[in-house]
């Protein structure tokens, strides 16, 4: 009976993804006729711009520091951006009729600036408190004696992170923003001060007449200015980029802590922590940063170049694969398997703590992935909500249906591992596919992480909160799904690739998956997934290895078993808590330790 | 004067209580404990994992009875946690030399 109930959930679900793949053929051959007029003809007068005598601009367009005694840029209080609006009573302010229309222009762009920095550092908020989501998703995910503890992680990972991200990983990764591959026309959308980011290292360096580097590389390897944030880049725009970035990479840094939860040793966690801002921006330089990843299209004409809308890449897929590394060099906690090496498993102490994380988690996603526009005037962020939503809820049907399939009851911490697979996954895609994709991404998402979970545990890695599947498996997932759905409605000219053969069939060159023609786009993904997996394994691998070294990696055996919350940071996750209920996982289902 | 002490399933603990109540018994203590018998536990499924649970929660009550009423109870309990299925629990019955109750400083059956 159950089984036949299986069936037919499974029968459904293939009949919903064969009218989607029939759909989305259609739409395949509709999109020449659907593309955008409005956006070829904006390419196309700017590119012809330079041959006519060039119009006098505003500095908020060109980034000019006409008057070297009194520099505009970089702009530390947003004063040179546009004009801000002043009302005035008495005569001495905005007097409406007086304006002419460049002052009117002036106030206009000083507005669509601010919109855009106000949505930046609003989704960067929710990006924020989505630290508080992963306290609750890793630390309810493991045993009550170790509650303290994981959650200790989860919180001073912020800190942590943030310092050395402050010290040199904006520099790093950011550092040559500049040096990112532009199509003709693209303004910068938190102004032009963001130019100040133009130093780094990387092959291919261009020369000004006077023979001195110009930040420009045709391989961008790293940046090397803003370190701590010097004087050179004070600018809003920077920092407003510093702290949307400075988010993202903390939940990169908090992904392994789950993954590596229960038996991980504080101090070394610690160097950790100091630690993961190098891995992270140097990849993030390649993909978001001007790298040569992103010049991927320009260079070796594959696409776009690495597209990665949110970072299921740059951040989940990083944080994952870290997750791997850290969890194979620490080894299964004592008791996951038996004398002969079949997988036991470990009940959570709360589960109702891993649901309210994931709320919040999936909350904190509707700033991730929309505010990855770098603009609230960007009016696209209503497709990223939406395509974030439906791959959200249909991650967690798909993870149901994979229970059910495999004849299991729906363990609300797969649920929601489900839902946090298909927000991972629908990451980097999520501008640039249509709903019925996100909802495609999201189902295989929830059914992936399912099997991927049993996958790791059968190999020997202990994974006690399934961060490597949810973050790397589907992170990688993620940007190959731009590689196959992306519609080419959205992104024309991203990376600086603007292809006439693409402009004169479609009229506009978007962001375009296999299914719509691109195959060199998935082809670039997948290389770029490739860079993700290796470099970040390699890096971390060695890292965990050498810092093993300078302070162990793993707990002893003893406070391992009695619970690393009192030897590591001496006060218990619930103090009133029995003993003998600590080592438990649900309430009264007591555990064998060993 | 005897001391029964019923082993039983927790979520029986309310009707045992109430029929002993109704067969004059006027006081009981009662814990919560973990064990297993002949069933050895059982295996539960998390994360696709099995593990087992080798200590079942169980309810211990006492009561502290005069001899001639020990049978009664024994008979009450019995009936009211029985579930027919296994895992029911057991019952000891064992002597009890003496009885002292704090307050008033009485002796054996009178300080029941």
């Amino acid at each position: 009976m159950n089984h036949a109930k299986n069936l037919l959930a499974f029968a459904s679900l293939t009949v919903a993804l064969g009218i989607f793949l029939v759909m989305s053929a259609s739409y395949a051959q509709e999109a020449p006729a659907a593309a955008d007029p409005a956006k070829a003809q904006a390419t196309a007068p700017a590119v012809a711009a330079p041959a006519a005598p060039a119009p006098k601009l505003p500095a908020y367009f060109t980034g000019a520091n006409e008057d070297p005694a009194k520099p505009l840029w970089p702009d530390a209080t947003g004063a040179a951006t546009g004009t801000w609006a002043t009302p005035a009573g008495d005569g001495k302010g905005d007097v409406p009729d007086q304006l002419k229309s460049s002052d009117l222009y002036d106030r206009i762009a000083h507005n669509l600036y601010s919109i855009n920095y106000v949505w930046v550092l609003i989704a960067g908020f929710l990006v924020m408190f989505m630290q508080a989501g992963f306290m609750l998703v890793e630390t309810g995910l493991c045993r009550a004696k170790n509650a303290a503890h994981t959650s200790a992680m989860n919180f001073l990972v912020y800190p942590l992170g943030c310092l050395a991200f402050w010290v040199y990983g904006f520099a790093i990764g950011w550092g040559n923003w500049f040096n990112g591959p532009v199509p003709p026309g693209w303004y910068a959308s938190l102004g032009p001060g963001l130019a100040a980011l133009n130093e780094g290292l990387g092959l291919g360096a261009a020369v000004d007449a006077a023979g001195k580097l110009t930040g420009v590389f045709s391989y961008g390897l790293m940046g090397t200015k803003g370190f701590f944030l010097g004087s050179a880049v004070n600018d809003v725009g920077v920092l407003a980029l510093f702290f949307f970035m400075m988010v993202f990479m903390d939940t990169t840094a908090t992904i392994p802590t789950g993954a590596m939860a229960e038996r991980w040793a504080w101090k070394n966690f610690v160097l950790f922590g100091l630690w993961v801002a190098l891995p992270y921006c140097l990849y993030a330089n390649w993909v978001w940063g001007g790298g040569f990843l992103a010049q991927g299209g320009i260079n070796w004409g594959l696409g776009h170049g690495a597209v990665d809308f949110a970072g299921s890449g740059v951040v989940h897929a990083m944080g994952g694969v870290i997750a791997l590394a850290g969890a194979m060099v620490l080894g299964p906690r004592i008791g996951k398997y038996d004398s002969q090496g079949r997988p036991k498993a470990i009940p959570c102490h709360n589960v109702p703590m891993v649901v309210l994380g994931t709320f919040i988690l999936a909350f904190g996603w509707f700033g991730f992935n929309p505010g990855s526009t770098l603009s609230g005037t960007d009016l696209r962020i209503s497709f990223v909500v939406v395509n974030t939503m439906l791959a959200g809820i249909m991650g967690a049907l798909g993870a149901y249906v994979a229970l059910a399939i495999k004849g299991m009851k729906p363990d609300p911490t797969m649920l929601c591992n489900g839902m946090l697979a298909g927000l991972v996954a629908i990451t980097a895609p999520c501008a640039f596919v249509d709903p019925w994709a996100a909802a495609v991404i999201g189902t295989i998402a929830g059914l992936i992480v399912v099997y991927s979970v049993f996958f790791w545990e059968r190999l020997g890695i202990d994974d006690p909160v399934g961060a490597i599947s949810v973050h790397g498996v589907n992170g990688v997932w993620g940007l190959l799904c731009v590689g196959i759905f992306a519609n080419g409605a959205y992104g024309a000219g991203w990376n600086g690739v603007v292809r006439d053969g693409m402009v004169k069939l479609y009229g506009s060159d978007g962001v375009r998956g296999l299914l719509y023609g691109d195959l060199s786009q998935f082809v670039m993904q997948a290389l770029n997934a490739g860079v993700v997996i290796v470099f970040g394994f390699v890096m971390a691998y060695a890292w965990f290895k050498i810092s093993d070294l300078i302070t162990p990696i793993r707990v002893s055996k003893e406070v391992e078993i009695e619970g690393l919350d009192m030897a590591e940071v001496g006060i218990p996750g619930y103090t009133d808590m029995p003993e003998a209920e600590k080592n438990l996982g649900y309430g009264t289902a007591m555990q064998k330790s060993a | 004067m005897k001391m029964v002490e019923a082993i039983v399933k927790p979520f029986k603990l309310d009707e045992v209580k109430e029929a002993l109540t109704k067969a004059g018994i006027q006081g009981m203590t009662v814990e919560e404990v973990k064990g297993f018998g002949r069933q050895k536990g059982h295996t539960e499924l998390y994360r696709g994992a099995e593990y087992s649970v080798d200590f079942l929660p169980k309810v211990r009550i006492q009561i502290l009875v005069p001899d001639e009423k020990a049978a009664k109870v024994v008979g009450v309990i019995t009936e009211s946690a029985k579930t027919g299925k296994i895992g029911d629990g057991k019952i000891f019955v064992s002597p009890v030399e003496e009885v002292i109750r704090i307050r008033t400083g009485e002796k054996g059956e009178d300080a029941i």
